[in-house]
């Protein structure tokens, strides 16, 4: 049989000779592995293909989607279809900074289009481009969730709120210079909370008196 | 036991009968493409969706199980325009180029487009592509024609046991693929060809070969191993096309292996067209009467004790009783249809026949493999054990090489000693086979073939009386063979007469000068170079190893060639059929020994196929039982003996080439190429 | 307007601690022993007479959703399985209760795996949300360390595994069937019902799968009682809420309100009215974006509960409400969620795999208008062919929007095409 190839676009034409988890992930996968029956090892798939990623500079090369079927005892061919099922999985290198950019009608109406476009001013990609760097990937995404605080856009493991233009710009900005921009709402408002301010909640006559010293929620 | 009507009809029906399945026992048709009654459900092709009382939507028949009172219709307006629509869909990125398409003519997407589909496309878009796959020498990968059925998917998960393909990705951009290009490692291989219900998966070497139309198909049994599948041969003038498999439940089901399937390209390469004599040293084609003479020359006036005669793994009944026949009216005893030089107790017919059948796996419990790799050996074998074992509670022991089966198994150890221990009582085994209310053993040619074959079918039989292995209405003790002409033969008594050698005896007999003419019936797995300077008739059909050490060559007829008789290892009676003429000259092989014997003065007594049918039952009645399988009964066998140390040998290690129509095919070289590990013993059978 | 005595996501917007403590003082896990001790029953027939209903979209009843489990073990494992994939476009509850309110779910865990006798419960969050996995998983940890949750959960004698699950990027995952394949290790895509997953669930034992919020109010209406909950609102859709309203208001935000509060009040009340005031109103997208789109006329008057948005041929669903003003281009919005549709389809079933390319396709040519009048009845026929078609709901979470573009802004389609047919000649 001629040299395995890879099919079409869909990986990665570099890819690395091996993959094995680090003693540390070794032991986060075990942990994982422990939540599910001993007889579901394959349950473990989603999280440990996760746990891979992070290790490997946010993709999943071939040999650590083998490693995973290997580690878990599964055929190779179901974790190939799980990693190519759920978009999470990157089956190629990506920028350092994932830029995915909300663009659902939620985020749409508030302003997404002007999200990437000022991503395209700041970093000159479009959607699915890395930079020559390798510092940033601008990707577009489906519905993060957090429409009531749109525009959103998700770089690592945090969200980015309530954004438009500038905005963005200033958070690419704070990453270039190696700075970690502060996650959550950037006009500065509460959670989900109206702008100006809750309109309900305002007294809880069902908490205790205590209830008001209990502070310390952070975003 | 619910109850509904579908259609206005009432029928009762099992527990667990899908609406769909009860439409076919009421003759209602549903189409459908992704149900396939040997593979799990998927529902997802949604072809087969019917009306359902007090249900808003329609209802996918394939999986919704029967339920007391339902009321189903299949042909209202509701469920018409249900398939109409779905029939839009599977179709807007379908290409809709039937004539470029290898599938065309037997296509179910092409035929059912037709009874249910608009008579035109209203999809204006761009039509999605997909990159085709490389699946290996046997699968041709259109995937653009694919419609996601995942019919092949499940098929290698369910029936083949090889993992391989996937439906990867998602939405739209879903493909079938092995996603790391490879191909597909299973000999079952070209039933993907088959469960493909449009032209995404076809078989490659018969691609762009003919259209359905233009074959003459007839319905036989293969050869090339010793399962007997049961087949269709498709012919176009002299030339065979292709091989499919034909539907017998108790034998393989609707598959067959690729060996079976793709040989038949060997068919028509190194044939033995028409006769030859040696002459200074070189095959010279001469014409019948020549090469019949040059026999006749040999034989006449030899004392019988110095002729002998081989048969070999592809040969008819009919062949080897005239044979027979004729070598005993020579005075010849020394008679042997054991390529192999295997050389344990054949008195009984229950000591050498695979007892419990094919489909009787499916009730075993306890399955104990002895030196053989059903995967090579016996594909469709192999597929009943997974189908058993997929039904859980199964446990599978082996006893020899580890190999990759298709399902998980004990190895319980490599050599004879474990089964010696078995039978002691000392081996953890023991329990589990005194538990099992229907255990197996099989014995294969890896274990059988050996110096101590005997002494270990004999430890066989003791094991096999120790865990009642033999009980009311079950018979655990099977023997797997390789060659589909072996139980035929043994049935036959194509065997050593008394005081006649056996196939080591006639290869040292020959080598001695003792044995003078050996008269080789097809068999070509034997070392030649042992043959010494006997004078050697080659009677078969390919220019294989017997050929290339004969003085005269007889060209014979294939087994598509000819109406022949086989029995196969369970010991049930089939008979091929002719598909096409003998190739040149070449002629069916009892009527070249009928004319043989005529001019040797030993004219054999029948002169048409009923007679020598006739003549058949009258040595063994068995061969009246066509089709079916005769209990044989338990007796004692076996002759105790002391048992190897060594290991027991794969017997095949290389499945694409093991007899001389696959060893003459491309497709199987290919294969061989494509599959199998290492260069070394890619011949195929070990003799 | 619901009491804020009357709210049971009380740190809804963060403004305290999600940890156990402060959730403590809050109310949460008061009285934990006493109601598992009041036994299985009680607590299904408490949330059955509450009229709660399910709160991820489908608003089946979760007392009767429970009641279907089996009543007698035999001996293996039963699931709890809660869904936290939350990704219906204009949806953002769930992520709100996981990071600032996580007890109330965890607690609510324990109740609803003790009503349905199950063994371990999951929760399956979206990938996404990697931080609302941590909060969430914390909280776990906190009821464990507490002997809320574990062996012996509160002293009552009922022994629950409580673990987090974290999915990869699926919509579909959302649909039961599909989510517990994904928790199973394969594609998310869902299952042909039946066998349903009380009879047949995760691992193939009986399981139950709820949202977050039905799961997280369960507590609460435990605690004040069914009469309490059945109370609020109107017969059949009764209850506290939590809506979402995105889109083009003045102040988009979460709260937690009354069922059945006229649409117009909640917008005006909370988000700070329409932009640009409630003539500039075009539509509103009234419950994630599965449900149609219903125009201003509609919204002046509709309540937003089950009954009252399946008069006006919408649905409640999720309750995220996106209102979209005048400014909107209606049809590339819907255009939008054909797109999302089409990216999420699992790709297992025929209409879904081939029929949401297809409508998301040509409801891009009508953003342009560049298409015949005849392909909005072939959009339509199209949306048919999928609704009611497929294995799981997405297919006609997909036709709907598209339906309900169609249904309302027929003329707006019309002058589009005819528009370009216009510049198309000059």
């Amino acid at each position: 049989m001629s040299t395995p190839a890879s099919v079409g676009a869909v990986e990665a034409s570099s890819q690395p000779e091996s993959f094995v988890f680090t003693p540390e992930n070794v032991a986060v996968a075990e942990t994982i592995i422990s939540r599910y029956p001993s007889q579901k090892r394959a349950s473990a798939v989603i999280p440990l293909l996760h746990l891979a990623q992070r290790q490997h500079a946010n993709w999943l090369p071939r040999v650590a989607m083998d490693y995973v079927a290997d580690y878990l005892g599964m055929a190779r061919i179901r974790v190939y279809e799980v990693a190519t099922f759920y978009t999470m999985f990157n089956k190629e290198p990506v920028g350092k900074h994932l830029i995915q950019v909300c663009t659902t009608t939620p985020c749409w109406l508030r302003g997404s289009d002007e999200v990437l476009g000022a991503c395209k001013r700041r970093l000159g990609i479009g959607p699915g481009e890395t930079t020559s760097d390798g510092q940033f990937t601008v990707v577009e995404v489906e519905c993060a969730g957090a429409c009531v605080n749109a525009p959103v856009v998700a770089i690592g493991d945090d969200y980015y709120e309530d954004l438009d233009g500038p905005a963005m710009v200033a958070l690419l900005d704070q990453l270039a210079r190696g700075e970690a921009p502060t996650p959550g709402s950037q006009t500065g408002r509460r959670g989900s909370c109206p702008a100006t301010g809750p309109t309900t909640l305002t007294n809880q006559p069902s908490l205790p008196a205590s209830a008001g010293a209990v502070t310390g929620a952070d975003d | 036991m619910p109850k509904l009507t579908i259609d206005g009809m009432e029928v009762e029906v099992e527990a667990g009968t899908s609406v769909l399945q009860a439409c076919e026992q009421l003759g209602i048709e549903v189409p459908r493409f992704c149900y396939h009654e040997r593979l799990s459900v998927a529902a997802n092709c949604r072809m087969c969706l019917v009306e359902m009382e007090r249900s808003p939507k329609p209802i996918a028949s394939c999986s919704m199980p029967c339920a007391d009172g339902m009321v189903i219709r299949t042909n209202t307006e509701q469920a018409q325009k249900a398939r109409k629509g779905v029939m839009e869909l599977i179709l807007i990125n379908h290409p809709l180029d039937c004539p470029i398409c290898d599938q065309g003519g037997e296509c179910d997407l092409q035929d059912q487009a037709v009874a249910y589909g608009y008579d035109r496309s209203r999809y204006a878009e761009e039509k999605r592509s997909v990159q085709d796959k490389d699946f290996g020498p046997l699968i041709n990968a259109e995937m653009t024609r694919c419609i996601h059925c995942t019919r092949c998917v499940r098929f290698c998960d369910e029936i083949a046991g090889v993992a391989v393909l996937g439906a990867v990705g998602r939405g739209t951009h879903t493909e079938i693929s092995t996603y790391v290009e490879r191909a597909i490692t299973s000999e079952l291989s070209g039933n993907l060809a088959d469960v493909c219900p449009v032209g995404a998966l076809t078989s490659k070497p018969y691609r762009f070969k003919a259209r359905p139309w233009e074959l003459r198909k007839t319905e036989t049994v293969d050869v090339l191993d010793a399962v007997g599948s049961n087949i269709r041969v498709d012919a176009r003038g002299g030339e065979v096309l292709r091989v499919l498999p034909r539907l017998n439940e108790d034998v393989n089901e609707e598959w067959i292996s690729d060996k079976t399937r793709f040989a038949c390209d060997g068919l028509k390469r190194q044939r033995l067209d028409r006769p030859y004599v040696r002459r200074n040293g070189k095959l010279e084609p001469v014409s019948w009467d020549e090469a019949l003479d040059a026999v006749v020359a040999r034989l006449q006036g030899l004392d019988g004790a110095r002729i002998a005669g081989l048969a070999g793994d592809l040969v008819d009944a009919e062949a080897m009783i005239a044979l027979k026949d004729l070598l005993l009216s020579l005075g010849s005893p020394h008679l042997d249809c054991r390529q192999d030089g295997a050389r344990y107790d054949v008195s009984e017919r229950v000591g050498y026949l695979f007892n419990t059948t094919i489909a009787g796996i499916e009730q075993a419990d306890v399955i104990v493999l002895v030196g053989t790799n059903p995967r090579l050996e016996a594909p469709l074998v192999n597929a009943r054990i997974r189908k058993r074992y997929r039904e859980g509670g199964l446990k599978v022991g082996v006893i020899g090489p580890s190999v990759e089966l298709g399902y998980v198994y004990e190895h319980l150890g490599s050599d004879a000693g474990v089964l010696a221990a078995i039978a002691e009582g000392s081996h953890p085994l023991a329990a589990t086979l005194k538990a099992a209310s229907r255990p197996m053993i099989i014995l294969g040619a890896g274990a059988l073939v050996r110096e101590d074959g005997p002494a270990v079918q004999a430890v066989a039989r003791e094991i096999a009386a120790r865990y009642d292995l033999v009980r009311d209405g079950w018979n655990g003790f099977n023997v797997l063979h390789l060659a589909a002409a072996r139980v035929g033969a043994l049935d036959l008594g194509f065997l050593p007469q008394v005081g006649g050698r056996d196939t080591r005896g006639i290869l040292d007999g020959a080598k001695a000068g003792d044995i003078e003419v050996v008269y080789l019936l097809g068999a070509d797995e034997i070392d030649a170079s042992r043959l010494g300077n006997a004078f050697v008739i080659y009677q078969g059909h390919h220019g294989d190893r017997g050929a290339h050490r004969a003085d005269v060559v007889l060209p014979g007829a294939a087994y598509t060639e000819k109406n022949g008789t086989y029995v196969n290892t369970e010991g049930r009676v089939q008979q091929a059929r002719m598909a096409v003429f003998p190739a040149g000259e070449a002629r069916e092989d009892w009527k070249i020994l009928r004319a043989l014997s005529e001019r040797l003065g030993r004219r054999l007594p029948y002169d048409n196929l009923g007679q020598i049918r006739d003549r058949l039952v009258a040595v063994n009645p068995l061969f009246a039982t066509k089709g079916d399988v005769q209990a044989a009964p338990w007796r004692p066998f076996g002759v105790s003996g002391a048992l190897l140390e060594e290991p027991f040998q794969p017997a095949v290690d290389n499945f694409y080439m093991t007899d001389p129509i696959s060893r003459a095919s491309l497709t199987m070289a290919k294969c061989t190429d494509a599959f199998v590990p290492s260069r070394e013993g890619k011949t195929g059978t070990h003799g | 307007m619901l009491r804020d005595e009357d709210r049971i996501f009380t740190n809804l917007y963060g403004f305290e601690s999600p940890g156990l403590k402060a959730a403590q003082v809050r109310g949460d896990w008061a009285g934990a022993k006493d109601i598992l001790l009041k036994g299985r029953d009680w607590v299904v027939s408490e949330i059955k007479d509450s009229g709660l209903r399910g709160r991820g979209g489908a608003g089946f009843s979760t007392g009767l959703k429970w009641s279907f489990m089996p009543k007698k073990s035999d001996g293996g494992p039963v699931y709890l399985v809660v869904n936290a994939d939350e990704g219906e476009p204009g949806t953002c509850k769930d992520r709100d209760i996981l990071r600032h309110d996580p007890h109330k779910l965890v607690e609510g865990i324990l109740y609803a795996s003790f009503a349905i006798g199950a063994t371990a419960a999951y929760v399956y969050v979206r990938g996404e949300f990697a931080r609302e996995i941590q909060r969430l998983q914390v909280a776990v940890d906190e009821a464990y360390e507490a002997g809320l949750v574990g062996k012996n959960a509160c002293g009552a004698g009922y022994d629950l595994d409580v673990y987090v699950h974290s999915g990869a990027g699926a919509y579909i995952c959302g649909e039961e069937t599909a989510l517990i394949e994904s928790i199973e290790g394969k594609k998310g895509q869902p299952r042909s019902k039946p066998p349903f997953p009380a009879q047949a669930g995760l691992y193939s034992r009986p399981t139950t799968v709820n949202n977050v919020e039905t799961i997280a109010a369960v507590p609460t209406i435990l605690r004040r009682g069914a009469g309490w909950f059945a109370g609020i609102g109107r017969p059949k859709n009764a209850g506290t809420k939590l809506f979402c309203i995105s889109g083009h208001v003045n102040n988009p935000c979460n709260v937690e309100e009354t069922m059945g509060i006229p649409l117009r009040e909640l917008i005006d009340k909370h988000a700070g009215g329409v932009r640009g005031g409630w003539d500039n109103l075009l539509a509103v997208i009234p419950g994630g974006s599965s449900t149609p789109v219903i125009p201003r006329s509609v919204c002046e008057t509709v309540l937003m509960d089950y009954d009252g948005l399946s008069e006006v041929r919408s649905a409640l669903g999720t309750a995220g409400v996106i209102v979209m003003d005048k400014s909107t281009d209606i049809v590339r919005a819907i255009a939008r969620l054909s797109r999302f549709y089409a990216h999420e389809s699992c790709g297992q079933c025929t209409p879904c795999r081939e029929g949401t390319p297809w409508m998301s396709k040509i409801m891009d040519r009508l953003v342009e208008g560049k298409a015949r009048v005849e392909d909005i009845d072939l959009l339509f026929d199209i949306s048919k062919q999928i609704e009611g078609r497929t294995i799981c709901a997405l297919g006609d979470a997909a036709a709907w929007p598209v339906q309900g573009l169609i249904r309302h802004f027929r003329p707006e389609l019309e002058s589009r095409i005819a528009a370009a047919r216009q510049s198309a000649a000059a």
